[in-house]
């Protein structure tokens, strides 16, 4: 009886997720796996059509390219955002005077909106006036024309993705700090020097922190929007930074077409899932967790 | 235990609570600011200057009479706001909407006809400039009517002229004239780069429309035709800029142009000696670069056809009511004291534009902070001033010709391929617009 009471407590406690999770969560995602087998476009009732929508992303060359140029942003912005916040944190993770002070000011950045940010890096990387280009101008270096040059348009935003590593960086310092300093001191013993502590102590002790900083940074990457959506309206130049959350946004609220980018929508579902679920997978020997 | 539950239910209770407040809050608090009036939402685009002048066009009508309140809110992304809020059920009774999105919401079933409305309160077709009115049926139906409108004409920074085109008369009318007008004022540093352009034709307000300049259009009746000889040609023209000054040139030059509002804009930094755009942009002038020497013409016309002269592309800001709008009279109300002579030429004035009333004052000319007003004015009753294609595809056609001149410029296909390609994706949209949003 009193088991009964208890479960009908929990539950009641567990109450307000429960709704919101179904309000909120469940029923949007529900219409919109239901949306994408219709014609929907807003103000008129949904119109089922079956896997027509599917289809019709087969041959939509804009979608493939919009897919193309977020898997290819994805494929540079995670490794590089990767590596440099892991080599931020190592350093953020020294004895030094004034550590508090610098960890601050290196997560500072990702605070910033990204509109706000968006606008900054226009003018950092303003062919002409930016700093950028001053800069590599004054040791010889080339000036590229990185807003209006597809080579370099896709570029721009892999740099600026580095700027928000601020998170991740903040999840590798736990992660650091919790590596045993036995282990450090079995490995001074052994007589390994920075590198080889680093290599076969700090990496496998992180290893799970890096797991889960590059699958959240896999899923945050495929959804880009706010920074080329400012930056870089209609994906120019020629769509080359036309990303699959553009195309998707243009569609369901320009086009007003809400069955197609549903559709989208659950292909980019599918696209992320099988992503993480091959990044695990991959990971699987590699990823050391303590206690088994 | 039951301290836990009572706890449990408080939370919940408090909860959901928080919920139906979120939930009723927008419209309770629209509704029931003050008991004595009735409240009318009104969502509106603008920031900065253009807000602060519409805002002393709602407190003038909220002062004018004691009924009626117009709760003025400045929206981001308001296209897209007000299309899920009428489909919520739960629109503003006011909507500042860009004329090009009439078509795309009378389409979609969520605007109010306001032809009842205009009969019984005097006002209609003869009031307005014919091509802004234009503008605001489809269909044979009306769905809005205007506030600050605006139509496109050349700024010309004086200090980069050579000095034979220095003054508007001695400017250049015809497209010949024009492209030697570019040839002989661009200037190149002894490097080779490119210093000042006299001008670039993907730049400005209306840099999307160029057939309409050779007599051409997107559509033919109800067909994309944005490949037709016409378009071609335009487009040609357009490309051959890029062509002239050298694609890399031409990309890196741009790449140096800055923020439109701001004193980096290429026009005010000197990067170009002529910018299309509209009355406004005198505003842009005064703000950032006060001391620029300008005057402003009409666009050239093609050799040979004196019939294309004075084309000018326009849009306007526009007022419409939702459908579902819980007081469509007392909105109306309101979009009908805006569209007094002294009152439209207030809000006019404050925002740089020229009017859209047939009848213009010689105050309003003559004391209006754009000196050159009377052209755009002018410009705006020519037989040449042409707006958007109605068609509810408008934004997708100018998506997919923008990124056609694109590949062409960056030398990724020929003009005509380039545009078969955006003929053939934009036909297909239609097709499927047709189907889903027209049901036919």
């Amino acid at each position: 009886m009193n088991h009964r009471r208890d479960q009908r407590v929990g539950i009641l406690f567990a109450l307000p997720w429960i709704l919101g999770f179904t309000v909120f969560l469940a029923y949007p995602l529900m219409s919109s796996l239901y949306y994408s087998f219709t014609n929907f476009s807003v103000l008129r009732s949904p119109h089922w059509i079956g896997t027509a929508n599917y289809r019709e992303l087969i041959g939509d060359k804009v979608f493939h390219q919009s897919l193309m140029n977020t898997l290819l942003f994805a494929s540079a912005s995670v490794p590089l955002a990767t590596i440099f916040a892991i080599l931020l944190a190592l350093l953020l993770n020294t004895k030094t005077k004034g550590m508090a002070f610098y960890r601050t000011i290196f997560y500072i950045p990702s605070l910033v909106p990204m509109v706000a940010l968006g606008v900054l890096w226009l003018w950092i990387f303003n062919g002409h006036y930016g700093l950028l280009n001053e800069g590599l101008g004054k040791v010889g270096l080339p000036t590229p024309p990185w807003l209006t040059d597809p080579a370099w348009s896709k570029w721009t935003l892999v740099i600026i993705s580095i700027w928000g590593t601020g998170n991740a960086m903040v999840i590798y310092l736990a992660g650091l700090q919790d590596v045993p300093q036995s282990l450090y001191e079995a490995a001074d013993i052994d007589g390994a020097k920075a590198w080889g502590k680093t290599r076969h102590v700090t990496i496998p002790m992180i290893s799970p922190v890096i797991l889960f900083n590059v699958v959240m940074g896999i899923i945050g990457s495929l959804q880009t929007f706010a920074l080329p959506y400012v930056m870089f309206p209609g994906g120019q130049p020629a769509r080359s930074t036309y990303f699959f959350s553009m195309y998707l946004y243009d569609t369901a609220f320009l086009f007003q077409r809400m069955g197609y980018a549903s559709a989208m929508g659950w292909v980019m579902f599918a696209i992320t899932l099988a992503l993480t679920l091959l990044a695990l997978k991959l990971s699987a020997k590699h990823v050391h967790y303590e206690g088994g | 235990m039951n301290a836990a539950v009572a706890k449990g239910l408080t939370t919940c209770g408090i909860l959901a609570a928080g919920l139906f407040a979120l939930v009723g809050s927008e419209r309770a608090a629209s509704r029931q600011a003050n008991s004595d009036r009735i409240v009318v939402t009104y969502w509106e685009k603008w920031t900065g200057d253009e807000m602060r002048a519409m805002q002393h066009v709602v407190n003038a009508f909220n002062s004018s009479q004691n009924r009626i309140e117009v709760r003025y809110l400045s929206i981001s992304g308001i296209a897209e706001k007000t299309l899920l809020a009428t489909s919520g059920g739960n629109p503003p009774d006011v909507a500042g909407l860009w004329s090009d999105q009439v078509v795309q919401f009378a389409d979609a079933g969520a605007l109010l006809p306001l032809d009842d409305f205009a009969r019984a309160s005097g006002i209609g077709e003869k009031d307005y400039i014919p091509a802004y009115w234009n503008e605001m049926t489809y269909h044979g139906k009306l769905y809005a009517f205007p506030t600050s409108p605006g139509t496109s004409a050349l700024y010309v920074n004086r200090a980069l002229m050579p000095p034979e085109y220095d003054s508007p008369a001695k400017f250049p009318k015809t497209l010949s004239g024009f492209d030697q007008f570019v040839k002989r004022a661009s200037r190149r540093s002894a490097n080779g780069t490119l210093e000042t352009a006299a001008f670039l034709p993907r730049d400005g307000f209306g840099s999307g429309s160029w057939p309409y300049m050779f007599g051409a259009s997107f559509v033919d009746g109800e067909k994309i035709d944005v490949n037709s000889p016409g378009n071609l040609k335009a487009w040609e023209w357009v490309h051959s800029f890029a062509l002239r000054f050298g694609v890399r040139e031409t990309q890196s030059f741009r790449s140096g142009f800055g923020n439109y509002s701001s004193p980096q804009n290429p026009f005010l930094s000197g990067k170009l000696a002529t910018l299309m755009d509209g009355p406004w942009f005198s505003n842009y002038i005064r703000l950032y670069s006060p001391k620029t020497d300008w005057f402003a013409v009409p666009l050239p016309y093609p050799d040979g056809h004196p019939e294309l002269k004075g084309y000018t592309v326009l849009n306007l800001n526009t007022l419409m009511i939702p459908r579902g709008s819980k007081h469509a009279k007392e909105a109306f109300e309101f979009v009908r004291f805006v569209q007094r002579q002294d009152v439209m030429e207030k809000l006019c004035t404050e925002q740089f534009c020229n009017s859209p009333l047939t009848n213009v004052s010689q105050k309003f000319l003559k004391g209006h902070p754009n000196k050159f007003i009377w052209l755009f004015d002018q410009l705006a009753r020519s037989p040449r001033a042409v707006g958007p294609v109605k068609l509810g595809i408008w934004g997708q056609i100018g998506q997919e010709v923008g990124n056609a001149v694109d590949v062409m410029d960056l030398g990724q296909a020929s003009p005509k391929a380039a545009l078969d390609i955006a003929e053939a994706r934009l036909t297909e949209q239609w097709a499927n617009y047709k189907q889903q949003v027209l049901n036919r």
